[in-house]
């Protein structure tokens, strides 16, 4: 990591580590923790959209597979839920590389239409086919390490922020590495990339499973914390809220798609006074960040700061 | 012989760009490829750096067959090139987009650079030290941190030839490096290709409509005119050629 993205990073960590000690009461936290795993999920969209330039509109295809295979292989066959989590991850990768390897033919639109279906056939199966059909199931164990239950929200916070600080190192180490600027160089101009060397197609695999892994992680999380999953969770609708935070983030940015998810997250609760008129706001939010700060929040703010100093 | 183009044909459904070409490339010459518009010397580049394959005949390189082999895996065997339309990566900073190049010599995968690992950390201040010299021999270290889409032309095509350089190919092709040049640009490039050639023992494939540049730095020229090879020879003997003259003016309009 470079000096001032570790010094972003310390004073984030910090921020982390003494944020609930100012939340009044269990709900605050849950919502933190909510956004916490939107920010896991949002980070691997980051990576895939705004550093490789690959549209996905099924994240929550993956977001789903993540939480079913976790918590059915922990229920039904006694799985360490550890061990789920990662049996989810590699469930995950695997479906990702069998849509990957067709759909990264595609650019741009068909590309997202080819994502969008795909989120669409996990959730047809999970709802036809998951326990509970669309009514979902319940009794899914809480998260459990070395015997220790993770089964306050207290617990549950910590345990969700510091895994997200550790993705976001992993991360931010790969966006500044040989790996993040094949990425970036693929998106500016994948013949060019080619001809320096970089296997174009079999990077785009890896970008896919990377960010589907970190959507498997995501429900993985989620299923071991609200402890009853159903197929709602896992629809169309939570592709675009994902794909809403790292536009309002800004696509761009790392640190951008933690601040779009807790955007998005927090939106609800401050909406809840629209009451069925939420969507519409969230519509308008949507597009007046694409007209207005088309760069994403976290962007600008860096652009005005760097212009601040100079104006000093 | 370092290249060498055996009855090369290529089709775009039922328009023929290259019709049975043939040639081969001296190693540490520059051997440049001229001929009017549309005569098919893109294409032919594009068949030697594997973006598509030809329909017939074969290239080898090193005397190994190359035909059939991606983009990536010809840039490993030591061909690199530079693009007619410039191809920049054009969000990345100039010495970033040098850095690129070195990817086909560098080997840290997703986890070791997630985890930066020794392995890594070692191999990423290498690629940096490498990528520097290049910046510098390309005269270009005063530009290092900026954007390459915020450089004027000129340097531009100076960046992809550093970029095809960090690569450490043996064989380079360029794709109408001095297209948008001035005068002084262009013979800045022509000592640059020179320098290639003669301190990086670099063979050079140049495709290129400027004349002057041709006739000044190539050691031999294959004319090209509607996919076929119409002349191959020195310089001198080039611009003689009656055949040569008339591709370019037009024999019977005139």
């Amino acid at each position: 990591m470079q000096i001032t993205n570790r010094r972003i990073f310390l004073a984030f960590f910090t921020l982390v580590l003494v944020f609930p000690f100012f939340l009044e009461g269990s709900y605050a936290l849950s919502i933190a923790t909510f956004a916490g795993i939107n920010s896991l999920i949002a980070i691997g969209l980051c990576i895939l959209m705004g550093y490789a330039g690959q549209v996905s509109l099924g994240q929550a295809g993956f977001y789903g597979i993540g939480a079913y295979v976790s918590a059915i292989l922990s229920i039904n066959f006694g799985l360490p839920v550890v061990l789920s989590f990662f049996m989810a991850a590699a469930a995950s990768a695997i479906s990702a590389v069998v849509l990957a390897i067709p759909a990264l033919r595609l650019k741009g639109h068909y590309l997202a239409v080819a994502t969008l279906g795909f989120g669409e056939i996990i959730y047809v199966i999970i709802n036809e086919w998951g326990p509970g059909g669309p009514s979902g199931f319940g009794d899914i164990p809480k998260f459990n390490l070395f015997g220790y239950v993770f089964n306050t929200p207290l617990s549950y916070y910590f345990l969700i922020w510091i895994t997200l600080m550790l993705v976001m190192a992993f991360s931010i180490n790969l966006i500044n590495s040989r790996f993040g600027r094949a990425l970036r160089s693929m998106h500016d101009s994948e013949i060019a990339s080619n001809a320096m060397g970089v296997d174009v197609p079999t990077l785009k695999i890896k970008v896919f499973v990377l960010s589907a892994v970190y959507a498997a992680f995501g429900g993985a999380f989620y299923a071991h914390y609200v402890t009853f999953i159903s197929p709602s969770s896992f629809s169309l609708f939570q592709s675009v809220l994902v794909l809403m935070m790292v536009v309002v983030g800004g696509i761009t940015s790392l640190w951008g798609a933690i601040a779009g998810a807790i955007i998005i997250t927090l939106l609800p609760e401050i909406l809840r006074e629209f009451k069925e008129y939420d969507i519409l706001v969230y519509g308008l939010i949507l597009i007046s960040s694409l007209l207005f700060f088309n760069k994403g929040l976290v962007p600008i703010i860096i652009e005005r700061l760097k212009k601040g100093y100079k104006g000093t | 012989m370092i290249l060498q183009v055996n009855d090369i044909t290529k089709t775009f459904g039922g328009l023929v760009a290259l019709e049975e070409i043939s040639f081969g490339v001296h190693k540490g010459s520059i051997k440049a490829l001229i001929g009017p518009n549309g005569a098919g010397k893109t294409t032919l580049l594009n068949i030697i750096s594997g973006i598509y394959p030809p329909d017939k005949g074969a290239v080898s390189f090193n005397d190994r067959s190359i035909n059939g082999l991606s983009p990536s895996i010809i840039a490993g065997m030591g061909i690199s090139r530079t693009f007619q339309h410039v191809e920049l990566f054009a969000n990345m900073t100039v010495l970033e987009n040098i850095m690129v190049g070195r990817h086909v010599r560098t080997k840290a995968g997703l986890l070791s650079c997630g985890f930066r690992l020794p392995s890594a950390r070692s191999e990423e201040r290498a690629i940096r030290t490498f990528s520097e010299e290049i910046l510098h021999y390309i005269g270009l270290s005063h530009r290092r941190d900026e954007k390459a889409s915020s450089l004027p032309i000129g340097e531009e095509r100076i960046l992809e030839i550093g970029r095809a350089l960090a690569t450490e190919p043996t064989l380079l092709l360029l794709d109408e490096p001095a297209s948008g040049l001035n005068e002084v640009e262009t013979i800045e490039l022509s000592i640059l290709i020179k320098r290639l050639r003669d301190e990086k023992a670099l063979t050079i494939i140049l495709v290129e409509h400027d004349m002057r540049l041709v006739m000044d730095i190539s050691d031999e020229i294959v004319v090209l005119d509607f996919g076929k090879k119409i002349a191959e020879g020195a310089p001198a003997e080039i611009q003689n050629n009656k055949l040569v003259i008339d591709a370019y003016l037009g024999e019977d309009d005139l």
